[in-house]
């Protein structure tokens, strides 16, 4: 966040506004203006009060509102379960192509040939990754994916068995969207234990297991950023139940052409475009969350499917699927993102996948060691593309992992992932990606260490951080407290 | 290509430095049995020079606007995005950062969500309205959760006059959680009786509707309220200059496709799901809310919301299992009613209007063609012309228009219809050219 502006405090956007002034310029119809076209109870009196700017007002209010973001180009993010890497420019420059952009969700199959292809190549290219059949665009993101996944659980039993069956596992470890997908599928939750080495307790899942389990929802390397070494057993377990197996794909990065979801045993993955595939995060989205599966769930993907006539050398919406769960999107996924992450897999190649997993999982193991002496590992063992490890050791001396992640920001490092997952004390979730270079980890290690230093010599350093970042530490309790979630004519922008 | 910085060198001393003696030591956790043993059945990577002239060819096989005027709607909609909105909503800063989950590094795109919310509270005329989500049907289906949790009921009544694909989605959704649906008559292009309210959670209708004709919401509303249900209304922004707030006319939750407000046609995605509703109900609200507070010296700031609602502390209890929305999106949206103005978004509505109402009369006067209903409609409106309507569209496509979607994907009845939508950027001789099109084609 170099360069920040100077001068005074940005305000919102409404409150540099002023009556009258204005960035827009529409045209307008010619002839008479529309008078009596809408009945007269559904016209608006006064319009909605949006803020009055001039274009350079607009440029420069939201050109210094960036500048108070962090970002991966501006500096490390290494934010564990979000792979934050590197985003190439030419995915913009593709995905703004008018042949991609200009295009309308309605039109015909015959005038969107290259879109077809595309989605249809790049579901041959995600079903060879995962070791899987076929593949949804529709979902918009992971969560997106996981309830697609879990819909078509509930269809496969419904075929086979009159019913769904009513519980799905989810791993103490998992992912919050997990559970929470679970409970929209229809399903009920049932928790599995982490063993001490940070997998799941395999005892534990057999005891769990009963006819009522529709599957588990996993994510390997899991969320500990650990292999499940006993996937083969864990899949033996579920399908001699009837159950099938979900693979949460966030994760996905590390494993890229090492292991294939498919050949663990899995019956259904999900990935996110956006972490695996490097489309931007956006801030917080868009994403998009394809969903491979096996040949025996492939009936009951969501509607249309792509499809292709080879004989006519013609791609076309498949819209005859009977066993189709039905519709996730108002069209067809989120395309653009796609688009992106087609142009990265192209680019990369094979070759180049394997290469990202490869480095992932070296940097990640890198830090790992280098901070291994203050940030204990959470668990023993080789790590994947991200470790989980704790700052307990400093909560003597009242330092939380909250604290290391604040001061963290002070020293030019956007902070890991913090207190999560759950099942680890003080925990530190930490992705390098592939993207960072060894120098940029030992400078983002030595700021580690030397918070750790720091919280005995000077831990007020680290209760007061940030320092640097526009605001301190922001008062969430009174943010829920006292809601203020919009702008109002004649409301300062706060309350004091 | 390779975007990793690794060299030689470097692998070396950083395996040394993790107590590793090569790459496949790293990956020693994954039993042998499953590892997949060979190369990855790919295309071998290319340099960026080739990618892109790969990616070109790809893009020229799609026909896209600009090759075809485009007169389509459905749901998405040709209007004009202004230049600064890329250039501001596509910087680096925001476009790849994540989820504000440290705010101090995020009061950018915090600062412009909160902004958001306030510009969605302005053009629905609710209380609170969140961070996005991921499309129109989407949020409808959070709509539709929102109101069975508050109502304790599990009926869904639909319009049928809703966009058929926002129906599937809500009865796919639904049909998991046990939501029984039923859905209105839509003969006269507008929501029929509403039969029998009772054990409704919500009745959901459009405004302006898939054929775009106006409903009349406070009646709707009436009717609505009158049997304890609350009142859905998937509401087109880019309408809100001209037609009354759906808060003003008695909605509950108002949700929608923000695709209009500067995002483009995308072939359907990324667009951008928005989410309003009254604030008695701020606690089921589904994703992310940005809220105003001060930092421990006493500056403002923003920060995330109400999280207690969200799926990474509630997990099964949560409001929604939604994480990754459409951030990026939103802050175009945001920049673009901000160029857009008060006086700009009535400008928008009343060219689209104008226009409509133009290319309707034009191409009903068309022999074999009329208006396919009498109600008032807006900027999009649905043609009957002599047979098949996506023949008469191919026929228009071959003469550079595009129009659409054939209402036969609504139902088999109204197959000989067709949606046509006008929006600012269309201008008289171009109207004039697609009736002329049009006459061609159905002689
Ligand atoms: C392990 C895991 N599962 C699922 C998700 C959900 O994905 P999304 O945010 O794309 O919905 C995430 C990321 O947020 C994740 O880290």
């Amino acid at each position: 966040m170099s360069g920040r502006a100077r001068g005074p405090e940005p305000q919102t956007i409404f409150d540099v506004s002023a009556p009258g002034r204005r960035a827009s310029s529409v045209a307008q119809p010619a002839g008479s203006p529309a008078e009596g076209l809408i009945p007269p109870g559904l016209r608006r009196a006064s319009p909605p009060r949006l803020p009055e700017v001039s274009e350079l007002d607009l440029v420069r209010h939201y050109t210094r509102l960036s500048q108070r973001n962090w970002a991966i180009d501006v500096g490390v993010y290494p934010l564990g379960s979000c792979t934050m890497k590197y985003n190439p420019k030419v995915h913009e420059d593709v995905a703004g192509l008018p042949g991609f952009r200009n295009i309308h969700p309605w039109q015909p199959a015959d005038q969107v040939q290259g879109a077809l292809q595309l989605l249809w190549e790049m579901e041959q290219y995600l079903a060879e990754l995962t070791g899987m059949a076929r593949v949804t665009f529709q979902p918009a993101a992971g969560a997106q994916g996981e309830l697609t996944g879990l819909l078509i659980m509930r269809a496969h039993h419904t075929a086979t068995e009159g019913h769904p069956r009513s519980v799905v596992l989810i791993p103490d470890s998992a992912h919050g969207t997990n559970p929470a997908s679970v409970a929209l599928g229809g399903y009920k939750v049932r928790q599995i234990p982490s063993d001490e080495r940070g997998l799941v307790d395999l005892a534990a899942l057999e005891a769990a297991l009963d006819p009522s389990v529709a599957g588990l929802m996993l994510t390997n390397p899991n969320t500990l950023g650990l292999f499940e070494t006993d996937i083969e057993r864990i899949a033996a377990a579920l399908h001699r139940s009837g159950g099938l197996l979900y693979f949460d794909g966030a994760n996905f990065n590390a494993i890229l052409g090492k292991v294939r979801p498919g050949d663990m045993g899995f019956d259904i993955v999900h990935m996110n475009t956006h972490k695996t595939f490097t489309t931007p995060h956006g801030g917080g989205g868009p994403g998009s969350g394809p969903v491979a599966v096996s040949a025996r769930l492939a009936q009951y993907l969501p509607s249309p499917v792509v499809g292709y006539d080879e004989a006519a050398n013609r791609w076309f919406w498949d819209t005859d699927r009977p066993q189709s769960i039905g519709r996730l999107h108002g069209f067809h996924g989120n395309f653009g993102v796609v688009v992106r992450a087609y142009t990265y897999l192209r680019s990369l190649g094979g070759e180049g996948l394997v290469r990202i997993a490869e480095r992932a999982v070296l940097n990640a193991n890198y830090l790992r060691a280098l901070v291994r002496e203050a940030y204990p590992e959470a668990h023993p063992g080789t790590c994947m593309h991200e470790f989980v490890c704790t700052a307990k050791p400093l909560r003597a001396k009242g330092v939380r992992a909250m604290d290391v992640a604040k001061r963290l920001i002070d020293l030019g490092f956007h902070p890991p992932t913090v207190y999560f997952p759950l099942v680890v004390e003080e925990a530190m979730m930490v992705e390098p990606t592939e993207t960072e270079s060894r120098e940029s980890l030992d400078a983002l290690a030595a700021a580690l260490l030397q918070i750790a230093g720091e919280a005995s010599s000077d831990p007020e350093l680290l209760h007061e951080a940030p320092v640097t970042a526009p605001v301190g530490r922001l008062d969430e309790a009174r943010a829920a407290r006292r809601l203020h979630v919009r702008w109002e004519p004649g409301s300062p922008w706060l309350d004091e | 290509m390779d975007y990793t910085p690794h060299t030689e060198a470097d692998i070396e001393a950083m395996l040394a430095a993790a107590g590793f003696t090569g790459i496949e030591d790293l990956f020693a956790p994954i039993p042998g049995s499953v590892r997949l043993g060979r190369d990855l059945a790919l295309p071998h990577g290319m340099p960026e020079a080739e990618v892109l002239a790969l990616m070109e060819g790809l893009a020229r096989k799609n026909r896209p606007t600009g090759e075809l005027v485009c007169f389509a709607g459905g749901g998405a909609y040709d209007h004009y995005v202004p230049s600064p909105v890329a250039h501001l909503a596509f910087r680096a800063e925001f476009a790849t950062s994540y989820t504000p989950y440290q705010p101090e590094l995020s009061q950018g795109v915090l600062g412009v969500l909160f902004e958001f919310q306030s510009m969605i509270c302005e053009l629905t005329g609710m209380g609170v309205a969140n961070a996005s989500l991921y499309d129109g049907a989407s949020a409808l289906v959070e709509a539709i959760n929102l109101a069975t949790g508050a109502t304790g009921r599990s009926r869904i009544v639909l319009s049928g006059a809703l966009n058929p694909n926002y129906a599937a989605v809500a009865r796919t959704n639904g049909g998991a959680r046990g939501f029984s649906f039923s859905t209105t008559a839509a003969g006269d292009g507008v929501t029929g009786d509403l039969g029998d309210l009772a054990g409704a959670a919500c009745v959901v209708v459009a405004q302006p509707n898939f054929f775009g004709c106006l409903e009349d919401l406070a009646a709707i509303a009436e009717a609505t309220h009158a049997a304890g249900a609350l009142l859905v209304v998937v509401f087109d922004p880019t309408t809100a200059g001209v037609l009354e707030a759906p808060g003003a006319l008695g909605a509950d939750v108002v949700v929608g496709e923000g695709q209009g407000l500067g995002v483009g046609l995308l072939y359907g995605g990324p667009y951008l799901g928005y989410f309003a509703t009254r604030p008695e109900h701020v606690r089921r609200v589904p994703g992310r809310i940005v809220g105003a507070t001060v930092d421990v010296r006493g500056k403002g700031g923003f920060v995330l919301t109400l999280q207690a609602r969200e799926q990474h502390i509630r997990r099964e209890k949560a409001t929604s299992n939604v994480c990754t929305n459409q951030t990026l999106l939103a802050i175009a949206a945001t920049v673009y009613l901000s160029w857009l103005g008060p006086q700009g978004l009535v400008e928008l509505g009343e060219s689209c209007l104008a226009g409509a109402h133009q290319a309707a009369d034009l191409l009903a006067s068309v022999p074999g063609c009329r208006l396919a209903f009498a109600a008032p409609f807006f900027k999009e409106f649905a043609l009957q012309v002599p047979g098949d309507a996506e023949r008469v569209a191919a026929g228009l496509a071959e003469r550079g228009y595009l129009v659409g979607p054939g209402l036969g994907v609504a139902s088999a009845e109204l197959a000989s219809h067709l949606l046509v939508a006008v929006t600012e950027r269309r201008t008289p001789e171009q109207i004039e050219g697609l009736a002329k099109a049009l006459a061609e084609v159905v002689a």
